[in-house]
């Protein structure tokens, strides 16, 4: 049984914080092709067009039927354990750092055998369950949960808290009180066990019963932060970047128009401002501490960045092409985000929502997306260490067409 | 001794002292807010370019920016869609001399302390005129509340149905315009109409009235306790910003000294 996670003690003043380490990063080009699931939560492997098998590890042409229309498709998770070991110490700096660790041989049920890090409660040549992941140095790995779940503590395993970015016992930063995501979102995140949530509010002066509940939530606190304004960023910054484990980037500021309206510069420069610019002026003010926090501990460390986009950031809307130009702003400045934060081991979540279910989209038909539904999202994606995900059926089709064929999204969107 | 001598021999030994009315231009300080869908007005931001460092080792200065109705600031005529088609309408055409002038101040601090929607009547200034005063043509009006030394909410003051700020009524704005040809408003409070102007007749009479006769507006001033019912002189001059509407500035007042 796992053994439950307790609250970590205050920081010893007198010690040196551990600098961040990342597991070795090398893959082969095709290995990488493992990140389209292990990024989205999906289990998908390499599969041969060809002769219907999946295949790993990853490889250039089917060994089997030496076909070369291999994709990567989602698979069935069990498999049973077959044999483990247990590696105590290694020469590699980051995994000597960490606790000793059980791997394990696994035949899963689509036909493959694979290496993978195993749960703590993982029975002895017992069924499993099997998950794409990406380690602290955005690389895939396999990893094994029991198939039959349900014991207490389970998200306590320390290999797979370092696989992911859960809230429990973290702090946490939402930069916009206003976004109706807040709300809900910091409740959900003092569920999981966040240990304070503090919430970023700009213009304080302005009222907004929104805010005020927030600020009535027993573990709120609420912080003034205009993303507009890098002297209240970096002010907050001096404050919190030392102790914010996830920062939550909550940004919204949709305003409607295409690009003949009146005034849709300034509009633009404002809506870019709190957008792409907000998430620069975050990142400048806080990634470096953020960076340098990834691997001090493993309880309270510096774990991951979280930016609420909407699905528009990867396509154009005519309806509301400002929007959508900021949001893909922003989108480009968090993939780089990813790569710089990932040297010190901090994760780059983004996740991906529809037209929100609130005022600015009172004129659009459903499906709309609850503010409550994005929360859930996030703290899914942070409990289960997804970079990309998508909330609710309407952003899981769009990601579905997506993929499949970028010009017919573009077209739908001339639609609104 | 010539004048100007006896004004700098003055503001040496105290008989006139400066007083500063101005807000300090912070991105924190409350501005005008209009609906989501309309144009909104930039707060300000200072954004550094380099302090002694890398981007200019030798030297600190900041990017700044803000809608020209931020902070203490100036109307010009043309703000107001009844000031449009008069000359000289504009900050870098209007004329120099109402830069500096004579100001009446009504202090109406305790009945803006009671009910943060005073309303500022013909009644009101008659009354005051009666203790100190016809007010003199070409007088700036100052109309003191208290509201200067105030901040963030409660100087915005803002509830679901807007602002609740003092401010003068529609009579009153159109005797100190048309029977007293005054130069200028000014008040402490975000805007020179009361906060709940939109809902007078005409709407927000004070941009109304004054500007549509060519006069012009102060607000966000503070600190005009310092200002004795008459007698002071306003130093108000904005920006000189290409066909500008208005402008954040330092006022600064003259204010005969003496013995505190």
């Amino acid at each position: 049984m796992t053994r439950e996670l307790l609250p970590p003690s205050k920081k010893n003043p007198l010690e040196r914080s551990q600098v961040p380490l990342r597991p070795p990063a090398a893959r082969s080009a095709p290995t990488l092709g493992l990140l389209i699931g292990a990024t989205q939560g999906r289990f998908a492997l390499q599969h041969c067009d060809g002769c219907g098998r999946f295949l790993y590890p990853v490889r250039d042409v089917c060994p089997d039927c030496l076909g070369q229309r291999l994709s990567f498709q989602d698979a069935p998770r069990g498999g049973v354990l077959l044999s483990e070991t247990t590696i105590d110490i290694t020469a590699d700096p980051y995994f000597r750092r960490q606790p000793a660790q059980r791997q394990g041989l696994v035949q899963a049920d689509c036909g493959v055998t694979m290496i993978a890090l195993l749960h703590r409660d993982c029975p002895a040549e017992g069924r499993v369950r099997l998950s794409l992941m990406t380690d602290r140095a955005g690389m895939p790995v396999v990893f094994a949960h029991p198939e039959t779940g349900g014991a207490p503590h389970m998200e306590d395993d320390p290999d797979w808290r370092e696989l992911t970015a859960q809230p429990k016992f973290r702090r946490v930063l939402i930069t916009d009180g206003r976004s109706p995501v807040a709300e809900p979102l910091a409740r959900q995140l003092l569920k999981a066990g966040a240990q304070e949530v503090f919430v970023g509010v700009a213009d304080r002066w302005k009222p907004a019963p929104g805010v005020d509940a927030l600020g009535g939530i027993e573990g709120v606190t609420l912080c003034d932060l205009d993303l507009r304004d890098e002297r209240s960023v970096t002010g907050l910054a001096a404050d919190l970047a030392g102790k914010t484990d996830i920062l939550i980037n909550s940004a919204y500021h949709f305003r409607p128009g295409g690009l003949f309206d009146a005034g849709q510069v300034l509009r633009a420069k404002d809506t870019l401002d709190i957008c792409a610019l907000g998430l620069l002026r975050l990142a400048q003010a806080f990634g470096p501490a953020l960076m340098g926090r990834g691997g001090d501990g493993t309880t309270r460390n510096a774990a991951a960045w979280v930016n609420v986009l909407s699905i528009w950031a990867q396509t154009g809307r005519p309806a509301s092409a400002i929007f959508a130009a900021a949001q893909a702003a922003e989108l480009s400045l968090a993939q780089s985000l990813r790569g710089e934060l990932a040297q010190g081991g901090v994760r780059v979540m983004n996740v991906f929502a529809g037209a929100l279910e609130d005022e600015w989209f009172e004129d659009l038909p459903p499906p709309k997306t609850a503010p409550a539904a994005v929360a859930r999202t996030v703290v899914t994606a942070l409990e289960q260490g997804i970079e990309d995900s998508y909330v609710g059926p309407d952003a899981e089709e769009f990601r579905a067409r997506m993929a499949r064929n970028p010009k017919e999204v573009e077209r739908l969107m001339w639609q609104g | 001794m010539d004048i100007l001598t006896r004004l700098a021999s003055s503001l040496t030994d105290g008989a006139v002292r400066l007083v500063d009315l101005t807000r300090t231009l912070s991105p924190d300080d409350p501005t005008i807010i209009m609906p989501p869908e309309f144009g909104q007005s930039w707060p300000v931001k200072i954004e550094r370019i380099s302090r002694y460092d890398g981007n200019g080792p030798a030297w600190y200065w900041n990017n700044i920016s803000f809608g020209e109705h931020t902070g203490t600031h100036f109307d010009a005529p043309v703000h107001w869609v009844t000031g449009r088609d008069l000359p000289n309408n504009t900050v870098d055409t209007m004329p120099l001399a109402p830069m500096l002038a004579p100001v009446c101040v009504i202090d109406c601090t305790a009945e803006a302390e009671a009910d943060a929607d005073f309303l500022l009547t013909r009644d009101h200034i008659l009354a005051w005129e009666a203790q100190h005063g016809k007010i003199p043509a070409g007088n700036w009006v100052f109309m003191r509340t208290g509201w200067g030394n105030k901040t963030g909410a409660a100087y915005a003051n803002l509830d679901a149905e807007g602002a609740h700020t003092p401010g003068p009524d529609a009579d009153a704005i159109r005797f100190l315009v048309e029977e007293r040809d005054i130069l200028g408003f000014g008040t402490e409070t975000i805007g020179t109409d009361w906060g709940q102007g939109g809902h007078l007749t005409p709407p927000f009479p004070a941009h109304h009235y004054l500007h549509g006769a060519g006069k012009y507006g102060l607000q966000c001033l503070t600190g005009l306790e310092a200002l004795p019912p008459t007698g002071a002189m306003i130093l108000a001059a904005p920006l000189k910003i290409l066909a500008g509407s208005g402008s954040p500035l330092r006022v600064v007042a003259l204010v005969p000294g003496g013995p505190d």
